[in-house]
């Protein structure tokens, strides 16, 4: 069960503003989730069970460090919202906090 | 009527290659049934006029390609079904779509999809949903609904989409065509949008079983901009199996009774009478941990897709709030908020969740560990079978809007395809008959990187089942 300030919470961390009616759905919608996949508790302990995290039988890829072509600036700026001489322009953070 | 459209891309690329057939005249007639197209199956269509330059001589003949909306196309809109990516163009072209135009099947149209790829209906796009051609009172599947939709009603003779969680086998199953769900790794995944990168992987959707072989072969290969990408141990080859001696095939006890339509069953039962038929050895089996592996999807792939969609954060590329902006945070959050749809935000809740902190053991920590079991169970049935048998789709096409509310019912729809997704292992869904109406897909899938084989065996059940109900024949 996820309650309001859960919800407030996790989407803090998300970087999303949600909407009161929003909060309230989504606190109703992932507790009725999260009930169905609390499921895998049943499975008892797994203790010694190595994690999956990917499934590809790759170690590590290398490759020779040599420079190549990249992307020209104002190719790589062409879709910005708010370009400006070179860079992606933000709005300021605000006040350092005191 | 032309008759041209009605063939498969195999047929098609034969007469070209024999001269038989102008491929810009093929060009020109499925350019203009997309243009015409009434199902919201694309969100954007090549423009009309000279059609591409066509190398007869290329492996795929100048046959055209509808492509999921997620693959970046350069200069051509690739929205991912997202507000947040309205009219963005990118600068590249993913490698999926690059190898597949220099084998000469040019870019037709973008096809509509949920919203990066989040859903099983295509009802999450931001552009509207996506119709049946068998009922246009009922959804495609998802996420890949718009190339489904748009290969079964014959407005495209093939198409590619994504499977991270059934995205490709489940639309296929739902509109009545073969859709193939390669070995993770063995189609590059630059250039696709991601969602969840440790199970994305890019596939055909096709009239029959061959087109889905030349077509996998022309896509697939190992890529420098993919360091996860491993290809394919050897060349695709046509198939031609019309037997399955000595083939064994399991049905998992877990994956074929509960929760599957008596319709779908009945369809799927009907298959492996065939496949007897055939020569194949049918029996029982057990992936003891497939019911829990929708839980453990349901907190991998958001858990991925939550860090994944951190990127869209108004600063780079994609839409950016006017609203309510005051500082850089609020920038961030108003932008997300106002671009984002409400299934996207419901997984990136869910995966964030999942991943902080007090949480992370009990619930992305421990699916990782389901999905290590999930991986032995597969060994251990491919131990004793060549290949596994579970219905695509627990389900025929619903209607449109029936399990928009209910966002579980909704996940419910990928319960046969998501253990293989986590596996990593290819998967098919063959069209094997009708249930009321409405088609029924046949999931085949086979160990990891045995693509050759497993087309073979969905070759001889294609030829077998004679399924032959579907839209794009009669669309002529």
């Amino acid at each position: 069960m996820l309650d309001r300030d859960q919800v407030l919470h996790v989407a803090r961390l998300a970087r999303l503003e949600l909407s009161e009616d929003e909060v309230g759905r989504m606190s109703a919608e992932l507790s009725a989730v999260l009930e169905h996949i609390e499921r895998i508790a049943e499975l008892g302990t797994l203790e010694g069970v190595a994690p999956t995290a990917q499934v590809v039988a790759v170690e590590n890829a290398l490759r020779a460090d040599e420079p190549r072509p990249s992307l020209p600036v104002e190719v790589a700026l062409q879709s910005a919202p708010d370009p400006d001489r070179g860079g992606f322009r933000v709005p300021s953070p605000g006040p350092a906090p005191a | 009527m032309n008759e041209a459209l009605t063939l498969t891309a195999v047929q098609a690329a034969a007469r070209i290659r024999a001269g038989a057939l102008d491929p810009a005249e093929l060009w020109e007639g499925y350019r203009a049934r997309a243009a015409a197209d009434e199902l919201n199956a694309y969100t954007w269509v090549a423009p009309a006029g000279e059609p591409p330059d066509a190398d007869r001589a290329a492996p795929l003949a100048g046959i055209p390609l509808a492509v999921k909306d997620l693959f970046c196309t350069e200069g051509v809109p690739s929205q991912a079904g997202s507000r947040i990516l309205e009219d963005y163009r990118p600068p590249y072209t993913a490698t999926a779509v690059e190898r597949l135009r220099h084998a000469g099947a040019p870019l037709l149209g973008k096809t509509n999809q949920d919203e990066f790829a989040m859903g099983s209906s295509t009802e999450n796009s931001a552009f509207g949903p996506t119709l049946n051609p068998w009922d246009r009172g009922r959804v495609p599947g998802g996420s890949s609904g718009g190339s489904a939709a748009a290969v079964a009603a014959g407005s495209a003779p093939w198409a590619i989409g994504t499977d991270t969680g059934g995205s490709i086998r489940q639309p296929a199953a739902l509109c009545g065509i073969v859709g193939l769900k390669p070995t993770y790794g063995a189609v590059s995944r630059y250039g696709m949008i991601a969602f969840a990168s440790s199970l994305d992987q890019a596939g055909p959707f096709t009239r029959d079983v061959r087109d889905a072989a030349l077509l996998l072969g022309a896509m697939a290969g190992k890529d420098p901009c993919d360091s996860t990408s491993v290809g394919l141990p050897e060349p695709v080859r046509l198939p031609e199996r019309t037997d399955l001696q000595g083939v064994r095939i399991g049905v998992p006890d877990e994956l074929s009774g509960e929760g599957i339509e008596p319709g779908v069953l009945a369809a799927f039962e009907a298959t492996l009478d065939i496949a007897r038929r055939l020569g194949a050895a049918v029996e029982r089996c057990r992936l003891p941990h497939a019911p829990h592996a929708l839980s453990a999807y349901y907190l991998i792939a958001p858990a991925e897709c939550s860090s994944n969609l951190a990127r869209y954060d108004g600063v780079r590329y994609g839409a950016r709030a006017a609203d309510g902006v005051h500082d850089l945070l609020s920038m961030y959050t108003e932008t997300r908020e106002q671009h984002f749809g409400a299934e996207v935000k419901r997984r990136i809740m869910l995966g964030t969740y999942a991943l902080s902190s007090g949480y992370y053991d009990a619930y992305y920590g421990r699916a990782q560990q389901v999905r290590t079991m999930i991986l032995r169970d597969f060994a251990a049935a491919f131990a004793d079978f060549d290949f596994i048998a579970t219905p695509a789709s627990p389900n025929v096409a619903f209607e449109l809007g029936s399990k928009l509310d209910d966002p579980l019912a909704m996940y419910l729809n990928d319960f046969c395809a998501v253990p293989m997704s986590l596996a990593g292992i290819p998967a098919l869904s063959l069209p094997n008959g009708l249930s009321d109406g409405l088609p029924t897909g046949f999931q085949l899938a086979g160990p990891a990187l045995s693509e050759n084989a497993l087309l073979e065996a969905a070759h001889a059940l294609e030829q077998a089942i004679g399924f032959d109900a579907a839209p794009w024949r009669r669309a002529a």
